[in-house]
């Protein structure tokens, strides 16, 4: 039985279809634009600039203090919540160790108390040493560390992202300056 | 009167709506429905009605970008005429609505209301529970102060602890690698577009199943719901012995919704708005963030669960709990609807409230963090250094700048996170505090790169003067004759 189609059977599914295509059309756009954060936070996480934090001199061995740097991946209306800090541990001349003020745990901010040489979380009671490694409470690893380098009397480190137990920062344990 | 009677007239002759309104007010209602235990329902939607207008006038004024929001937040509580009220209006009108809407769910399952035919009804109130805490947390967010962005950091270590696409989420939740303009201005959008509109669709499909289906009767006890008769039954109920939804039912949800908008507009005036705190400046770290009240039960659970159980049961218990929630209709769609022969459902809803009540009193005084300035500021009681040697006060001046305080009390005072410590010399030997002091163990730290064998030998001398008076410390059986 040949297939019977009048016009307007016809003209409906071609306005279905035309229906379908402009959909399609403007979908793709905005599907990449609902996942343009995707892109920028994979530039924080690899393109991660090198940022100065200032000269090593304003970092006495044996000691550690914060450092705060505006992050290199940022929008004109970001505001105070571009600026980051962090925890720098002078080992020695050579040797530190850059710490994000991110508790593993859940993410709040740490405080350093030099005279017990702990880190300590106020929001879940999470510690760690002075070496960033994870003391007590729930935190299941130790602080999340930034790579860093020297460059003459410059401290450089590696940074983009909120480190979180899922990001990248998570696998860089710093356990190797890369000086 | 005429000239109104005859606008109206005119209106009704075109828009021809007067006769499904009156079918809509009027309809039959179960005459015990009529009831103070029926009017959480529209007091809901009050509330909500409330947000609305008030976040409008918010909106009016509220600058939705990370470097002008607290601004924008602290000229609406200081430099305009009422915005202290309109925002703690908004503020309590979201505690009273999620209140409500709690309220509302538990009489609902104790009067087995979400039984066969409303299983849809239920549903779609489960959806509104989920979307109404959606609007509590992207609303706490949009108070941009220093909660607000550690807050966020929580939601976002949570997120990322979803395998493999766990940064993916984060990127996609903050919009962005970190907590920035991009984050606030998503949570704007999710606040006063997308969510509001999931809320406003889904209360429309669940008033009009509560006309459709008409409202839950009164349950007796022995009136057994059953898929082939329920019907029958519902209508003799209804057109019997009914009476219309307007005037036999309406006033007590009219006074009881007047009396929420009064409550939360005395609470609004008497208590104020909420913050905001601290400037959202991550480099303020001197910060104690905590979530708003409705979420404290989950940032108590988040310190008590063990730390490797803790990713596997936030990532599968809050599906299984809404899984489990949308099939109880299907589970326990027939039978008994009163509470006096649903003991289980009686017991499931003291145990959730309990357990929730308990749960939020602890993360009101969260005895598990360290006090960050007990150490420098809670003195030693004074009882404690009387007639105490040399070597003992140096031992209690070690205990406080090492900062042991801020876990440990005496007196009451100091941290709660570790034991309190007035009688540890009942409880250990001096050995067992020296080990306990040097290697630590259980949750405690260990201090022995961190004290000198001086400082250690004090403050275990200290810590072994810390017994009651009529009880004697703790010693070596071994070593004691």
């Amino acid at each position: 039985m040949p297939v019977q189609m009048n016009r307007r059977d016809l003209l409906v599914k071609i306005g279905l279809l035309f229906n379908g295509v402009v959909g399609v059309l403007i979908g793709m756009p905005i599907v990449r634009y609902l996942l343009s954060p995707l892109a920028r936070a994979a530039h924080g996480e690899s393109g991660g600039a090198w940022l100065s934090l200032g000269s090593t001199d304003d970092y006495p061995s044996g000691e550690t203090r914060l450092a705060t740097f505006r992050n290199p991946v940022v929008t004109p209306t970001d505001g105070e919540t571009a600026n980051v800090a962090c925890w720098v541990r002078r080992i020695d001349a050579e040797n530190f160790q850059v710490f994000a003020v991110n508790c593993a745990h859940l993410g709040c901010p740490v405080r350093w108390f030099p005279q017990s040489g702990l880190f300590m979380c106020p929001c879940h009671g999470g510690a760690y040493y002075s070496d960033g490694r994870r003391a007590s409470g729930p935190p299941e690893r130790g602080l999340f560390e930034y790579p860093y380098r020297v460059d003459g009397r410059q401290l450089l480190i590696k940074a983009g992202e909120m480190p979180t137990p899922g990001t990248s920062a998570a696998r860089n344990d710093g356990r190797s300056p890369c000086a | 009167m005429r000239v109104i009677a005859t606008v109206a007239a005119w209106l009704d002759a075109r828009l021809q709506i007067e006769a499904p309104v009156l079918g809509v007010v009027q309809h039959p209602v179960p005459s015990r429905t009529a009831s103070w235990a029926y009017v959480f329902g529209s007091a809901a939607i009050t509330a909500f009605a409330l947000q609305v207008l008030t976040g409008i006038l918010l909106a009016l004024l509220y600058v939705p970008s990370a470097a002008e929001a607290w601004n924008s937040l602290q000229a609406l509580n200081h430099d305009v005429a009422f915005g202290w009220f309109i925002r703690a209006l908004h503020g309590w009108g979201s505690n009273f609505m999620l209140a409500i809407v709690l309220l509302h769910m538990v009489q609902v399952v104790l009067f087995g209301a979400y039984k066969f035919p409303r299983e849809l009804t239920w549903i779609v109130g489960v959806l509104l529970l989920l979307v109404t805490l959606g609007m509590a947390f992207t609303g706490q967010v949009l108070r941009f102060d220093q909660d607000a962005y550690w807050g966020l950091g929580i939601g976002a270590s949570i997120a990322s602890r979803v395998p493999i696409i766990g940064s993916k989420v984060v990127a996609l939740m903050l919009g962005g690698p970190i907590i920035a303009g991009a984050t606030l201005s998503r949570f704007f959008a999710l606040h006063v577009f997308v969510v509001p509109g999931l809320l406003i669709s889904f209360v429309a499909v669940h008033v009009l199943l509560v006309l459709n289906l008409g409202i839950n009767e009164w349950p007796m006890p022995g009136r057994i719901v059953r898929r082939d008769t329920y019907m029958r039954e519902y209508h003799d109920l209804t057109h019997a012995h009914g009476v219309p939804f307007v005037p036999g039912a309406v006033g007590k949800d009219l006074v009881f919704s007047a009396f929420i908008v009064a409550a939360i507009a005395a609470c609004a005036y008497v208590l104020g708005p909420f913050g905001p705190a601290g400037q959202p400046d991550p480099t303020i770290i001197q910060t104690a963030p905590k979530p708003d009240y409705f979420f404290l039960w989950l940032y108590a659970l988040l310190s008590f669960l063990p730390p490797a159980a803790e990713t596997p049961i936030l990532l599968i218990a809050p599906p299984l709990i809404i899984v489990g929630l949308l099939v109880l209709p299907f589970v326990a769609g027939e039978g008994e609807k009163s509470w006096r022969r649903r003991p289980v459902a009686v017991l499931t809803i003291l145990l959730v409230a309990v357990t929730l009540g308990t749960l939020t009193h602890l993360g009101t005084h969260t005895p598990w963090s360290p006090v960050m300035d007990a150490w420098s500021g809670a003195p030693v009681p004074t009882a404690q250094l009387t007639r105490r040697s040399a070597l003992e006060r140096r031992g209690a001046l070690v205990f406080q700048s090492k900062q042991c305080r801020n876990c440990h009390s005496l007196g009451n005072s100091g941290g709660q996170r570790g034991p309190a410590l007035d009688a540890v010399a009942v409880r250990l030997t001096e050995d067992q505090l020296t080990r306990q002091v040097i290697q630590g163990d259980g949750n405690m730290p260990a201090y022995g790169k961190n004290l000198t064998p001086a400082e250690a030998t004090a403050l275990v001398a200290f810590l072994e003067t810390l017994h009651p008076r009529d009880e004697l410390p703790a010693r070596d059986a071994s070593r004691t004759p």
